[in-house]
C-alpha cells in the first residue's frame, strides 16, 4: 500500500490536535481568561478616565494579547514531547516543516482565534471607537498567527529543557516587538481617523515572512532539541 | 593556505596558535585605544552645540557598532558550526555572545550618560537606544539558552538557530522601532546623532572602532581558549598541558 | 498476511557517541541484512538508547556514517524514515485519544500495512478496546498499543528500545512472536532489552556497550 499522502497526514494531524484541544478544553480556556483579566487590570491600575483608556487601549489589548499568546505557547509541543509522540513526528516520512504548519495552525485556531472573538468585549471595556475596534480585529487576525509562528520556534528550542518555560519569554518577546508596534499603532491611528493601510500591509508582510520561514526554523529547532 | 585553516580548525592547534596571537592583538588594541582616546579627548574640537559632553560618543558609537557586528559574527559562526559541524565555529559563537552583550550594555550606559546633560533624564526612548535594548535581550536570550541546555553540542546548535532567527529579525526590529519613534515624537526633538562631522572628530571615531575590534579579537580568543580546554578536557593533549603545570 | 520485504542492508561504520564530554562508544561498526537482528546490551547509561536513537536518525553520531541500501541516512531523510519504525521508552500514544484514534494517527505517519485497525488491536490482545480512551488502559496495555503501530504500518527495519517494559510474560511472548514473524518475513530488527529476547533466528549480532 502507498504511504499516506502529505495532505492526508496534514489533515489527520490537524484533526488530532483539534480533538485533543477539545478534550482538554478546560485547560485551553486559561489563556483566554488571562487575556480578559490582564486587560481588565489596567483601568483598575491607572484609573478609568475614558479618554485615557481610549488613548492607551490599543497598546494594552495588544500587550495582553502578547502575554496570552506566550502563556499558551507551552502547549504546542509539551504534551507530544512528554508522551513520545514528538519523536514519532520527527521520524515520519513526511517533511517535518509541513507537519509544523499543521501543529501551529491547530494551535492558532485554539488559542489565537478566541482572542479575536473576545476582542470586541475588550474594546468596549476600554472605550475604543468602532473604527478602532474594526482595525483591532484586523490586526489580531493578521498578528496572532505571526505570534504563533514565531513562538513555535521558541518552544521548539526549549521543549526538552527542564526550565524551558522561564526562558521562553526572554527568547520570544523581543521577536514580538515589530508585531506589537505595527498593530498597536494601526489601531491608535484608526482611532484618530488616520490611514492604516501601511501598517496593515506591514503586518501582512510579517505574516507572509513568518509563514514561509518559521516552519523550517521550527522543524530544525525541534530536531536539535530532540537529538 | 587551506592546510593552515584546516589546522586552525583543530582545537589543539587553535589553542597553540591563538596563544601566540593574543599578546600582539592586545598590544595593538592598547595602541589604537590610546591613540583614539588622545584624539577624541584632547585633539578633537569642542562642539558648539553640545560642548565637551559629546565626547562620550567616541565610546558610545563604536560600542553600538560592535554590538551589531558581533551579533552578525556570532550568527555566522553558528551557521558554520551547524552546517559543517566544525567545533571551533561553535566555540567562537558562544565566546562572542558574552562580549557582544557587554558591548551592548556599554552602548546603553554611554548612551544614557550622553543623554543626561541634554534632556536631564537618564533614559529616553530614543530609537537607537531602544533598538540597543532589544538587542541586549536578544543576546541574553542566546546566553540563557546556552546555559539551559545540558549537552554542550546541543546547546551550541540550538543557540546557532536562535542567533540566525535573531539576525533575520534585527533589521525588522530596527525598522519598526525607528517608525515607532517617529510616531511618538517627544516634545523635544531628539538629536542623538553626532554633531556635524568634522574631520577631526571622524579620526578618533575610526581609531576607537579599530581599537574595539582588536579588543573583541583579543578577548574572544581568550574566551575561546578556555572553552576549548573545557570541551577537550578528556583528551591527551590537554592532559599533557595540565601536567606541565604540576 | 505475509509480506516479504525486499532485500535491504543497514550498514553502520565507525559510529561514535559523546555525551557530556564522555565518549560512550567509538568505532562501532556492524551490518544488518534482511532477516537479521541486532541485540544491544550493556549497563544502564552505557549508551544503548543513544545508539538506537542514532540508528533511527533522531540523534547525529559524533563520528561515523550509517548507510541504508548504500545511501547515507541523512541524505535519504524521509526516505529512510519511511523504511524504519521506532518504539522508544515512551509509548508515543496520546492519553486523551482512544486506542483506535491513536492507531489511525500512527498509520498516517508511515506506510499502511493493509491490516485493519481492529485486526491489529486483536493481534495485540486489545480486541474490543477500540473506543477505550488510552488513559484508562493499564501500563501493559498501553505498551501493547504502542507496539501495535508496528502492525498497522509496514517498515522493513524495526528499532525498539526496551519493548518489553511493563509487559507480563504473556505479553512478552506475544511480542516475541511478532518480532520473529517480522524477521522471517525478511524484516530487520535493532533492539535493546534488559530481558533475554527469545529470537528464533540464529542470525543475531550482539553488541555489548559495557566493554
Amino acid at each position: 500500500m502507498k504511504p499516506a499522502t502529505l495532505p492526508q497526514a496534514f489533515a489527520i494531524l490537524l484533526r488530532r490536535d483539534l480533538t485533543l484541544a477539545y478534550r482538554r478544553r478546560s485547560e485551553m480556556i486559561n489563556p483566554l481568561l488571562f487575556f480578559v483579566l490582564v486587560t481588565a487590570m489596567f483601568p483598575l491600575g491607572i484609573g478609568a478616565d475614558p479618554a485615557l483608556l481610549r488613548d492607551i487601549g490599543p497598546g494594552i489589548i495588544w500587550v495582553a494579547a502578547l502575554l496570552a499568546s506566550l502563556l499558551s505557547l507551552e502547549t504546542v509541543f509539551r504534551s507530544d514531547f512528554d508522551d513520545g509522540s514528538l519523536e514519532q513526528l520527527l521520524l515520519s516520512p513526511h517533511p517535518l516543516s509541513i507537519l509544523m504548519i499543521a501543529k501551529v495552525l491547530a494551535h492558532w485556531l485554539v488559542t489565537g482565534l478566541p482572542l479575536l472573538i473576545v476582542a470586541p468585549l475588550l474594546s468596549v471595556l476600554l472605550n475604543l471607537s468602532h473604527e478602532a475596534m474594526r482595525t483591532l480585529l484586523i490586526t489580531l487576525a493578521l498578528g496572532t498567527p505571526v505570534l504563533s509562528l514565531i513562538g513555535a520556534i521558541g518552544v521548539a528550542l526549549t521543549v526538552g529543557l527542564r526550565k524551558g518555560g522561564t526562558i521562553l519569554s526572554l527568547l520570544v518577546l523581543p521577536l514580538y516587538v515589530p508585531v506589537l508596534i505595527f498593530a498597536a499603532s494601526a489601531v491608535a491611528n484608526s482611532d484618530a481617523g488616520l490611514p492604516v493601510s501601511a501598517h496593515l500591509s506591514l503586518l501582512a508582510a510579517l505574516l507572509v515572512l513568518a509563514t514561509s520561514l518559521s516552519p523550517a526554523a521550527t522543524a530544525a529547532s525541534l530536531r536539535i532539541s530532540m537529538s | 593556505m587551506i592546510h593552515f585553516f584546516h589546522q586552525l580548525a583543530s582545537p589543539k592547534h587553535f589553542y597553540r596558535i591563538s596563544g601566540k596571537w593574543i599578546p600582539w592583538l592586545g598590544l595593538a588594541c592598547l595602541g589604537f585605544m590610546l591613540a583614539g582616546l588622545y584624539e577624541g579627548l584632547l585633539v578633537a574640537p569642542t562642539d558648539y552645540q553640545q560642548g565637551d559632553s559629546y565626547r562620550i560618543m567616541f565610546i558610545h558609537v563604536p560600542a553600538a557598532w560592535m554590538s551589531l557586528f558581533i551579533y552578525v559574527v556570532m550568527a555566522g559562526a553558528g551557521v558554520i558550526g551547524l552546517v559543517w559541524r566544525i567545533k571551533l565555529a561553535e566555540v567562537m559563537a558562544i565566546s562572542s555572545a558574552h562580549i557582544g552583550a557587554s558591548f551592548t550594555f556599554l552602548a546603553l550606559i554611554t548612551g544614557s550618560i550622553w543623554g543626561k546633560p541634554m534632556w536631564g533624564a537618564w533614559w529616553v526612548w530614543d530609537a537607537r537606544l531602544t533598538s540597543e535594548l532589544i538587542l541586549l535581550f536578544l543576546y541574553l536570550g542566546v546566553i540563557a539558552l546556552y546555559n539551559a541546555v545540558e549537552d554542550r553540542r546541543t546547546a551550541a546548535r540550538a543557540t546557532s538557530i536562535l542567533a540566525l532567527v535573531g539576525v533575520v529579525n534585527i533589521p525588522i526590529i530596527h525598522y519598526s522601532v525607528e517608525w515607532w519613534n517617529t510616531l511618538h515624537q517627544g516634545p523635544t526633538v531628539t538629536k542623538f546623532d553626532a554633531p556635524s562631522i568634522d574631520m577631526r572628530m571622524l579620526i578618533p571615531l575610526l581609531l576607537m572602532a579599530v581599537a574595539f575590534k582588536l579588543f573583541y579579537a583579543t578577548v574572544v580568543l581568550m574566551r575561546a581558549r578556555v572553552e576549548v580546554l573545557q570541551r577537550e578536557r578528556n583528551t591527551g593533549w590537554v592532559h599533557e598541558l595540565v601536567s606541565k603545570y604540576e | 498476511m505475509t509480506h516479504t520485504y525486499p532485500a535491504a542492508t543497514l550498514e553502520a561504520r565507525d559510529l561514535a557517541c559523546i555525551r557530556d564530554d564522555r565518549t560512550l562508544f567509538d568505532t562501532l561498526s556492524f551490518t544488518l541484512e534482511a532477516g537479521q537482528a541486532l541485540l544491544v546490551e550493556g549497563r544502564n547509561g552505557s549508551g544503548k538508547t543513544s545508539l538506537l536513537r542514532i540508528l533511527c536518525g533522531i540523534r547525529q553520531p559524533d563520528e561515523g556514517h550509517i548507510h541504508w541500501n548504500g545511501g547515507d541516512i541523512y541524505r535519504l531523510a524521509t526516505g529512510y524514515n519511511a523504511a524504519t519504525a521506532w518504539v522508544g521508552h515512551k509509548d508515543g500514544i496520546k492519553l486523551e485519544l482512544s486506542a483506535e484514534e491513536n492507531l489511525v494517527f500512527a498509520r498516517s505517519l508511515g506506510t499502511p500495512s493493509g491490516l485493519d485497525i481492529a485486526e491489529a488491536l486483536d493481534a495485540m490482545e486489545l480486541g474490543g478496546f477500540d473506543d477505550v480512551i488510552a488513559i484508562n488502559l493499564s501500563a501493559g496495555q498501553k505498551r501493547r498499543l504502542a507496539l501495535a503501530r508496528l502492525l498497522v504500518t509496514r517498515s522493513p527495519l524495526w528499532i525498539l528500545d526496551e519493548p518489553f517494559t511493563s509487559l507480563d510474560t504473556h505479553g512478552i511472548s506475544l511480542i516475541e512472536t511478532m518480532i520473529n514473524k517480522h524477521l522471517s518475513d525478511g524484516g530487520m530488527l535493532a533492539v535493546t532489552s534488559h530481558h533475554p529476547v527469545a529470537l528464533d533466528s540464529t542470525d543475531i549480532t550482539h553488541i555489548n556497550l559495557s566493554d
